[in-house]
């Protein structure tokens, strides 16, 4: 009688073979230019540089990691903080969080507001934060140029309007690497928040007025509970691209206000550290995948009620 | 060859899923069942009762972990469901959203590799045999549940299958379509002359449609018989409960003879009532009356006595909710017509009697 | 009788909302209507307007650097939408509609993991590895853009052919191998052609992604590689001339008449 289970097993794995078969293209093309690269990168920051880049193979060394954080003073080689790679992680991990902290405010309203529109002007409101979205980023940011640049509507309208005599300098600054991360990535907080507000039930909304709650109660006791889930997910997503910003910084601060992307950039081309550069890409992932298992966890913890 | 052969001969067939870890659930428990040749067969019981399991065994969808299902006599149990003279229709209907009608009826042809115009030829036969005809060349969404059914039937009839089988089909429409789609069933299986095997968790489609109904649960089948035999002679509990509404009594058999026994009610009085075919249980037995089998009448009269507690109007009949005096509930329909019944109110006093020869005692 | 005429309490409504919401499609069209308003502008100035006029584009669509450009972007996209399509379909299918089994979460993060990786560290781990193999081989051509776009163009091919397959309907399968369908005949006739929705808009998102992609064509590339955006990218750092502007506005209305497409092909398979 064991027959059946026999042939059932033989099914099953004869399936899972043919699964494995079907994946190999892929596995194998991710393989070649994605994980396997990452690995190299990890190699790679555990070597000595390279007196014209790259580095000497086979030859270990943490030099990489040291100066992640630490310098040696040249002159008398006593250990010092490397102060300008701190500054930099501190600057990218703070614009980061006040842009992640301001899309939030600007697209919590907004994604609401999508969200309680009658159906037709909702698709067409959706439609419209999905067009930035899968616009060129570069695009976006040269749009921000315009407006932020000494020739720009900003300074134009605060000239004309006497409000300034001459130009104020935004661009180049850290406003404009600012003004520049919120505008592109809103939409990437905006469509997670209105994923979760549109499932928003709201007889939950009817009962929590019934239940005397004014408004603001509504909003903060009712409604944002309900969406944490759309919350943590749009910060995540703003999150983690700004930490790892490369094009606006690089457009919008002219090469002197830097981040954490540019900062790697720089080690690979001008710096010739590839070790360094290595370490703080290997850095830079780390704390992504910190703020990911955050997500991770809260997103399965509130998650429960979808069962299958 | 086989001239009374059986369509399906399932053998001591079990199935066992794997749970998560050790778990193990046993959906069908060795299960034996016949269904004859050209017969209307229901599977009936609630859900999770293995009745869909068996029908996937047999439609090749899973396979038993043991035992086997001969088909006219030969064993089918491991072959895939494109070897198997075998078709279904699914409770969804399953109908292929990017074929028109036409197309899904002819799919199963044009796999047997049929000439065309044979092909032809037997999708407009179906559908007429399922009055369709215009509606050939519609998509499947474009029309209605009733007709969506009727489509997955002429599709599942198409390639003349020795067996169809019907897993709730009738489960996702509403009422009135429901009850002209069961007469509609009754039909097709009728003309084409082909054996039909449904799943279904209504009891009431159950007893109008079939030949023969078996009755499942927790993996086994605990009767087989036609919808009058197991409506008039349930086996146990669960039949006597899962088939129409049972009053249920409690007593001791005094003596038996030739089928009956004499029962020493719990509540009091004696009764007259049908042995099981199996013998009489040890101990304290149960039996089943029907409330259509019980009258009331005065007080003291009748076989037993109770206080009225609760009246149901139904429109046809009343149903009235009694206490007897050892505290067991007991339901008593009266008919509505004029003149019939007793007159009770609610905390009244009533006697009830029992039609001779429709009491019986149960396995369990 | 002091009938005072109330607006009926709206349960859905905050106040303000709709007033930041406002503000907020201001802001995300403000700076590309600049842009595209100037692109149209007949002087050099970009900040001041002195007439209609297409000489931009006309002297943008002369510029054989640009034209090249272009249709190395546009090669790349197609060669790379197509091919990350067909493996991302394939894995799609080997990954969905099954009992978990090993490997099932290792398939899963390999497929996703260039969604989770800063672009910038994927550029440099490209750029280490490539330059390596440009070494080793020889070989320095258009191959390594086509490998490492069709690598980060696979998750996004991936998720709706996913979500496709996991939205279809297991019973249609089961229904054609109950009508003499073997697995095969069972996928071309039924499986595939209800994928096909899927497939467009995988391939799609792949092709908006590959074609938008600056930071690691910037670090594969190889010397005359450029595509668009590269390019794009070099001339920011000069003094710019509204030309840009007149590539950016093309290049945007391409990318808003695929997500239009996108949209419309999506809506559809409901």
């Amino acid at each position: 009688m064991s027959d059946a289970t026999r042939i059932a097993e033989n099914a099953r794995r004869a399936d899972i073979r043919n699964r494995w078969w079907l994946t190999a293209p892929a596995l194998f093309i991710l393989f070649v230019a994605a994980i396997g690269p990452l690995l190299v990168v990890l190699l790679y920051s555990f070597m000595l540089k390279g007196d014209f880049g790259d580095v000497k193979y086979g030859q270990f060394s943490l030099d990489g990691w040291f100066s992640v954080f630490f310098e040696r003073d040249i002159f008398d080689d006593t250990v010092g903080i490397a102060e300008a790679h701190v500054s930099i992680l501190w600057r990218s991990v703070k614009l980061s969080l006040i842009t992640t902290l301001l899309t939030l405010f600007i697209g919590f309203p907004t994604a609401y507001y999508i969200s309680i529109q009658e159906p037709r002007r909702r698709d067409l409101l959706v439609f419209m934060v999905t067009i930035p979205f899968w616009t060129n980023i570069l695009i976006r940011t040269f749009a921000m140029q315009e407006v932020v640049r000494n020739e720009g509507v900003i300074n134009t309208l605060l000239v004309w309007s006497g409000i300034v005599d001459r130009p104020i300098q935004i661009m180049y600054t850290d406003w404009a690497i600012f003004f520049g991360m919120v505008y592109v990535y809103l939409p990437l907080m905006v469509l997670p928040l209105y994923a979760s507000m549109e499932k928003i039930d709201f007889r939950l909304v009817e009962a929590g007025y019934d239940l005397y709650a004014g408004r603001f109660q509504v909003l903060r006791r009712v409604i944002i509970p309900l969406v944490k889930p759309g919350i943590v997910a749009g910060s995540i997503l703003v999150f983690i691209p700004s930490l790892g910003a490369y094009v606006t910084p690089r457009v919008l601060g002219g090469g002197k206000n830097l981040m954490l992307g540019n900062l790697i950039d720089l080690q690979f081309g001008q710096g010739k550290n590839w070790p360094l550069g290595s370490a703080l890409s290997i850095t830079l992932l780390v704390i992504v995948t910190v703020a990911l298992l955050f997500y991770v966890r809260n997103a399965s913890k509130s998650g429960g009620g979808h069962g299958h | 060859m086989a001239s009374t052969a059986n369509a399906i001969d399932a053998r001591g067939v079990s199935k066992v899923f794997k749970g998560a870890g050790q778990d193990e659930v046993r959906a069908l428990d060795n299960v034996s069942v016949t269904i004859r040749e050209n017969e209307f067969f229901t599977l009936l019981g609630p859900s999770g009762c293995g009745k869909t399991t068996l029908l996937r065994l047999i439609a090749g969808f899973d396979f038993p972990t043991e035992g086997e299902i001969l088909l006219h006599g030969e064993n089918i149990a491991l072959l895939p469901p494109y070897k198997r003279p075998v078709n279904t229709v699914f409770q969804n209907y399953a109908l292929f959203p990017h074929m028109t009608v036409g197309q899904n009826i002819a799919f199963g042809l044009e796999m047997l590799g049929k000439p065309k115009d044979e092909i032809a030829a037997r999708v407009s036969e179906m559908l007429k045999l399922v009055r369709m005809e215009e509606l050939k060349d519609r998509r499947t969404s474009q029309i209605s549940g009733g007709q969506q059914q009727r489509v997955a039937l002429a599709r599942a009839l198409a390639p003349r299958p020795k067996v169809l089988l019907l897993d709730e089909p009738l489960s996702a429409l509403d009422y009135k379509l429901r009850k002209d789609m069961q007469i509609e069933l009754k039909r097709l299986q009728h003309d084409t002359g082909i054996t039909f095997i449904f799943v279904t968790h209504d009891q009431e489609e159950a007893l109008t449609m079939s030949d023969r109904i078996a009755v499942m649960s927790k993996g086994k089948i605990l009767q087989v018989g036609s919808p009058h035999d197991i409506y008039v002679r349930p086996v146990d509990h669960f039949v006597a409960n899962f088939i129409g509404e049972t009053n249920f009594l409690k007593g001791k058999v005094i003596s038996s003879k030739g089928g009956k026994a004499t029962v020493e009610l719990a509540p009091g009085g004696t009764l007259l009532a049908d042995v099981p075919e199996a013998g009489l249980p040890k101990g304290e037995i149960s039996l089943v009356v029907r409330p259509e089998n019980a009258t009331l009448v005065k007080p003291g009269k009748g076989d037993l006595s109770g206080t009225v507690e609760t009246i149901v109007y139904f429109g046809t009949d009343t149903h009235v909710h009694l206490k007897l005096t050892d505290g067991t509930a007991f339901m008593v329909r009266q008919q509505n017509a004029a003149g019939s019944g007793v007159d009770v109110k609610t905390g009244d006093k009533a006697g009830i009697a029992i039609a001779a020869g429709t009491p019986r005692i149960l396995m369990d | 009788m002091a009938t005072e005429r109330r607006k009926p309490f709206a349960i859905k409504a905050q106040p303000g909302f709709g007033l930041v919401a406002m503000l907020c499609f201001f802001m995300l069209y403000l700076p590309i209507a600049i842009l595209v308003v100037y692109a149209f502008n007949a002087g050099e100035n970009i900040a001041l307007w002195e007439g209609f006029s297409l000489r931009w584009f006309q002297s943008a669509w002369a510029n054989e650097t640009v034209q090249e450009a272009a249709m190395r972007s546009l090669f790349l996209a197609s060669v790379s939408a197509t091919i990350a399509t067909i493996v991302a379909g394939m894995a799609a299918i080997a990954t969905t509609r099954t009992a978990p089994y090993r490997g099932l979460t290792f398939k899963y993060a390999m497929i996703n993991q260039p969604l989770m990786v800063p672009e910038i560290v994927t550029a440099v781990s490209l750029l280490i590895v490539f330059s390596r193999f440009k070494v080793w081989t020889g070989y320095s051509g258009i191959g390594y853009l086509v490998l490492a776009h069709t690598a980060f163009c696979i998750p996004f091919a991936y998720l709706p052919i996913r979500a496709r397959l996991e939205n279809m309907d297991l019973t249609l399968e089961r229904a054609a191998a109950d009508l003499y369908a073997t697995p095969w005949q069972a996928f071309k006739r039924v499986t595939l052609p209800l994928l096909v929705p899927g497939l467009v808009a995988g391939y799609m998102l792949a092709f908006v992604i590959s074609l938008d992609d600056v930071v690691i064509t910037e670090f594969v590339k190889s010397g005359g590689q450029e595509t668009l955006p590269t390019y794009m990218l070099g001339q920011l750092r000069r003094a710019v001339s509204p030309e840009i502007n007149a590539i950016a506005t093309v290049f945007l209305a391409l990318s808003v008449l695929l997500v239009t497409l996108f949209y419309f092909v999506n809506r559809k398979k409901n």
